[in-house]
């Protein structure tokens, strides 16, 4: 049987200069699965995923992307905005929402995303308009109560907490009508609790909206709780790959990563 | 021994003092290159008039506005908190109740009554010209590059080409140029209007669409560049654009359908009105796109490109369409200048004109329709005051040195202008505290 | 057909006779641009930000030079002695001027907004509100016309090169600016403080937790460029005069010739400048004179479209 693959990470290389930040990468994620990458700072997990959303350009191999089984999206060589419009969301480490806007507007936005510009039309605002109004306003709604900041509204999203701001991201990019999920370290920054709710909220993305994740997180705990496969990246290079209980076996892994991790964790 | 406190207080009086000196300067005499200190010590030692009622040398008034300033100032920040609390408290109810709606276009339909009335009670004809020529027009100018400045977050600094662009088009369709009119038809001004704005927004997305895909402050100088060339082409290619002489036989807008024939140019006044009319629609249009998807999306682009991008928005499009637009205002702009003083001269279109209107931008408060509005009331009418009756010693230029001024002060004091937007307020507030990735300037670029 | 060639080989007549002359005043010009764009290079590798003002930091030095050298001879003619003194005074006076009024510069226009950290834009508005100020209020002080300057000394003809007659002017401005940029460049590459300002142009924050003193070095940085701009504006003065305005059209030359080098890096800015000099100094042969100056903006957009980053890259650090 083939595997129904949604990104298809194949021999890819990323330098800056001299400096080689991805080294020969092969991956591949299923579609539906929650996939994690892991590794110790600087091993080029972020590089990965700005090289996933058409941030950056790596200069060998193939990222392809498959919004439906059979069709495929080369990545490479796309801007990012048209990426995430094939179906490619994201959020960041260090969260960036739209801070002068409201949680509203900011989840608002993403949904807007996928129509056209119309500036004439805004300037107009003929019934058809008016219409797309309500519709990104109806599926903000709905997305709102998703995530669970019903309540927070109308906040300006720069003074929301840690874990709300969290939320407010994935909202915003689940907003785009993703087929896949990007989350650069979800948990950082936040307490105990919100860490157990952003999980429960991650796999809800999942079976409720059908969505694959991909994931970076420093919590193991948390990584190995929620993925159902992983692949360790040390220095550019994929180290292993695997379910979460053959990574913790894996000695190569514990050698260059969890060896450190699992003390200061 | 001082204390820090009496420091950073006689650091603050020497600033003031600092500040009216310059004051006093840029107010003062002018000097000549023969003798060069003479304006500025006249500047300080000329005797004045205190509103007739003694008379002493500039330096004394101006030191005892220094002292008044300072205490009044100091006396606001020993007891800002309380007056703040008691504003508050006072103007809870009064504020509340101006956020109603009804209340709030009952406000603008006043303003626009006021807007209506406002020839019969400005009836002098230096004023009532200056309400079309140095108001009107320039409230168009600058709803046009708030847009491209306001929303967007780009700095044109050759806005002045588009108003060109669109004044000269309008001498072109009526045939007042040396370069036939298009298919040899003399047209009336009102045909202008489209073609002035397709040209403008053409002229736009040709400069814009390589350039904006670069750093800001190269788009700036870009289109000052792109600015400064356009004159120079209106003054050089004599046999296209009647060259530095330019042309003066513009004629007037003129409406004829069926029984009813109008032209307008008898004075100042049905000139006024129709700019009114198309100042309300440019109000209305706008507001609707700031608050559109359009809107929202420029200020996802303004404060955070990079995840702007993650969700799909393309910041190149719309940075070129805000260029448009905002070129496409200016061109139409042009096109009422143009029939309205049947005038069009490469001597208008200088760097200064731009810069004009971006003072009357950033004075007002970036972003903000009401506040782009008041800005250009306030900076013109003040401007064509001191034109009007001039102070002793003013030359004209020295409108330049305040309009530089008030660009710096603005930056420094009042970043988001007088009626701030409330989007760029909460923008630069949280620039000011490290929240916004905007203010990274040290950083540097992150992508 | 023969017609294309007619016109190149027309082109071709003119070059002939005039080449010499016109690579040996495109080189001086050249120089004066180096000069300016170490200003904008300088500032741009600490703040990463053009510095627009600094045209009138090239302004008021050389109103600065003018004043003094006015003062100093008059209309008289300089002996051997007094030309070298002459010229030396009019160096100092116009870079301690040019220094001066970057310094405040940084002071009023940029710091607060520093210290706010305010948007980029906050920044560019403001550099245009103070150049606009300055020299229109020099135009208010000094009067709004073209001054010409004292001579230092008596230009003439030197020698020639292949016929061109080679103006005394041109060896002092390529002689003063080629010895003034050998200097800049081992004081960047050499010394504490030229470490200090490569280290905030590469990285700021990490420069800061290094013990570099940021705000010190954005004020030797903007007095650096100062006075070099300050000293670019007397040697300029003393061939085409001095007037307020007289900043805004080489400033924008001296951009473009740090964006053509790689704007951040000091001897593109000095590579970038002779280039343009001497481009534009042939391009008189194909260009009508009147639009001499859309040279320049069109080798910057074309620059900036092809290769934002310049011939030499962008890194301050980098280059030395």
């Amino acid at each position: 049987m083939s595997i129904d693959k949604i990104f298809d990470v194949d021999r890819v290389t990323l330098r800056f200069g001299g400096v080689v930040s991805l080294n020969d990468v092969t991956l591949h994620q299923q579609r539906g699965e929650i996939l994690a990458i892991i590794g110790p700072n600087g091993a080029g997990k972020t590089s990965l995923f700005n090289s996933l959303t058409g941030v950056y350009q790596p200069q060998e191999g193939s990222v392809t992307f498959c919004a439906q089984p059979g069709e495929s999206f080369d990545v490479i060589g796309k801007k990012a905005h048209r990426v995430a419009k094939a179906g490619v969301a994201r959020t960041f480490q260090a969260s960036r929402m739209f801070s002068a806007l409201t949680t509203f507007e900011n989840i608002k936005i993403g949904a807007e995303s996928h129509r056209g510009i119309g500036a004439v039309g805004a300037m107009l605002r003929g019934p058809g308009t008016r219409r797309d109004e309500r519709k990104s306003d109806g599926k903000t709604i709905e997305l709102l109560r998703f995530v669970g900041l019903e309540g927070q509204a109308n906040t300006i999203s720069s003074s929301l907490s840690y874990g709300d701001r969290r939320r407010l991201e994935i909202a915003r990019a689940l907003a785009t009508e993703p087929q896949v999920l990007l989350l650069d370290e979800p948990a950082a920054g936040t307490n105990p609790s919100e860490k157990l709710a952003l999980a429960d909220l991650i796999r809800k993305v999942r079976d409720v909206m059908g969505v694959s994740i991909l994931l970076i997180e420093h919590d193991m705990k948390l990584v190995m709780s929620l993925a159902e496969r992983l692949y360790v990246l040390n220095f550019g290079s994929v180290i292993a790959e695997g379910t979460p209980d053959e990574i913790r076996a894996n000695e190569a892994v514990i050698s260059a990563y969890l060896g450190t991790t699992a003390e200061d964790a | 021994m001082r204390s820090p406190v009496a420091a950073t207080q006689i650091r603050r009086f020497l600033a003031l003092l600092a500040l009216m000196a310059v004051v006093e300067l840029i107010t003062g005499p002018p000097g000549s290159a023969e003798e060069p200190t003479i304006g500025i010590t006249r500047s300080f030692s000329e005797p004045t008039s205190f509103f007739g009622l003694f008379v002493t040398p500039r330096f004394v008034l101006f030191f005892a506005f220094t002292v008044i300033i300072y205490l009044v100032a100091s006396l606001w920040r020993s007891q800002s908190t309380s007056i703040v609390a008691i504003w508050n408290t006072t103007t809870a109810q009064p504020r509340a109740f101006t956020q109603r709606r009804a209340v709030r276009l009952s406000t603008r339909g006043g303003l626009l009554v006021i807007a209506i009335v406002l020839p019969l009670i400005v009836t002098d004809p230096f004023w009532q010209s200056s309400l079309v020529e140095q108001i009107a027009v320039y409230i168009l100018l600058a709803l046009g590059l708030n847009v491209v400045t306001g929303f967007a977050g780009l700095l044109d600094l050759g806005y002045v080409a588009f108003y060109a662009i669109g004044a000269y088009a309008t001498a072109w369709v009526t045939g007042a140029l040396p370069l036939a009119p298009p298919f040899g038809i003399h047209m009336d001004p009102f045909f202008a209007i489209p073609i002035a704005i397709v040209l403008a927004m053409v002229a736009g997305v040709i400069l814009g669409a390589p350039t904006l895909r670069l750093r800001g402050d190269y788009l700036a100088i870009v289109t000052l560049g792109f600015g400064e060339i356009i004159a120079l082409f209106a003054n050089n290619l004599n046999t296209i654009t009647g060259g530095a002489t330019g042309t003066n036989e513009i004629p007037h807008f003129t409406f004829h359908v069926g029984p009813v024939n109008y032209r307008w140019g008898l004075g100042p006044v049905p000139y006024y009105y129709l700019a009114l009319g198309f100042v309300v629609i440019f109000i209305v249009a706008f507001s609707l796109l700031e608050h559109s998807r359009v809107g929202r999306a420029w200020t996802a682009i303004r404060e955070d490109e990079v995840a702007a991008e993650s969700v799909g928005i393309n910041p190149l499009k719309y940075k070129v369409m805000a260029f448009a637009i905002g070129a496409a205002s200016a061109g139409f702009a042009g096109v009422m200048t143009a029939a309205q003083t049947n005038f069009v001269s490469p001597a208008t279109f200088t760097l200064v004109f731009s810069i004009n209107i971006l003072v009357l931008v950033i004075f007002g408060g970036m972003g903000s329709i009401a506040g782009v509005i008041l800005g250009a009331v306030l900076v013109q009418t003040f401007q064509m005051f001191i034109i009007h009756t001039p102070p002793a010693g003013f030359q004209p230029q020295d409108l330049y040195i305040y309009l530089g001024a008030i660009l710096v002060a603005m930056m420094i004091f009042r970043p988001a202008g007088l009626l701030p937007s409330r989007r760029r307020r909460r923008e630069l507030t949280m620039a000011e505290v490290g929240k916004s990735t905007a203010g990274e300037i040290l950083i540097g670029e992150q992508s | 057909m023969s017609g294309i060639f007619q016109f190149l080989s027309a082109h071709f007549h003119i070059l002939h006779i005039t080449f010499w002359p016109l690579l040996v005043g495109g080189i001086a010009n050249g120089f004066i641009y180096s000069l300016i764009a170490i200003g904008y290079t300088m500032v741009y590798g600490v703040l990463r930000l053009i510095n627009f003002a600094h045209s009138e930091i090239f302004m008021a030095g050389g109103f600065a030079s003018y004043f003094l050298l006015h003062a100093l001879i008059g209309h008289s003619t300089p002996s051997t002695g007094g030309s070298i003194l002459f010229m030396a005074l009019g160096m100092l006076s116009g870079g301690l001027c040019g220094m001066l009024v970057a310094v405040i510069l940084e002071r009023v226009a940029y710091r607060p907004l520093r210290r706010r950290n305010a948007p980029k834009l906050a920044y560019l508005i403001s550099a245009i509100g103070a150049s606009y100020f300055m020299f229109n209020l020099a135009g208010k002080e000094f009067g709004r016309y073209n001054l010409s300057m004292a001579q230092p000394f008596v230009n003439h003809s030197l020698f020639t090169i292949f016929g061109a007659p080679v103006q005394m002017y041109y060896i002092v401005i390529v002689a003063i600016s080629a010895a003034m940029l050998f200097l800049l460049d081992r004081i960047v590459a050499t010394t504490k403080l030229g470490r200090g300002i490569r280290a905030v142009a590469q990285d700021a924050e990490t420069a800061s937790l290094m013990g570099v003193n940021i705000d010190q070095t954005i004020v030797v940085t903007f007095m650096l460029g100062g006075f070099f701009g300050g000293l670019a504006g007397f040697l300029f003065g003393m061939s085409s005069g001095v007037v307020y305005t007289m900043g805004f059209t080489p400033a924008l030359k001296a951009f473009t010739a740090a964006v053509l080098g790689g704007i951040g890096n000091v001897r593109g800015a000095m590579i970038g400048g002779l280039l343009l000099g001497i481009v534009e100094s042939f391009s008189i042969a194909f260009v009508n004179g009147a639009f001499i100056d859309v040279v320049a903006f069109a080798i910057l957009v074309l620059v900036l479209l092809v290769r934002p980053t310049g011939i030499l890259g962008e890194q301050l650090g980098r280059s030395a």
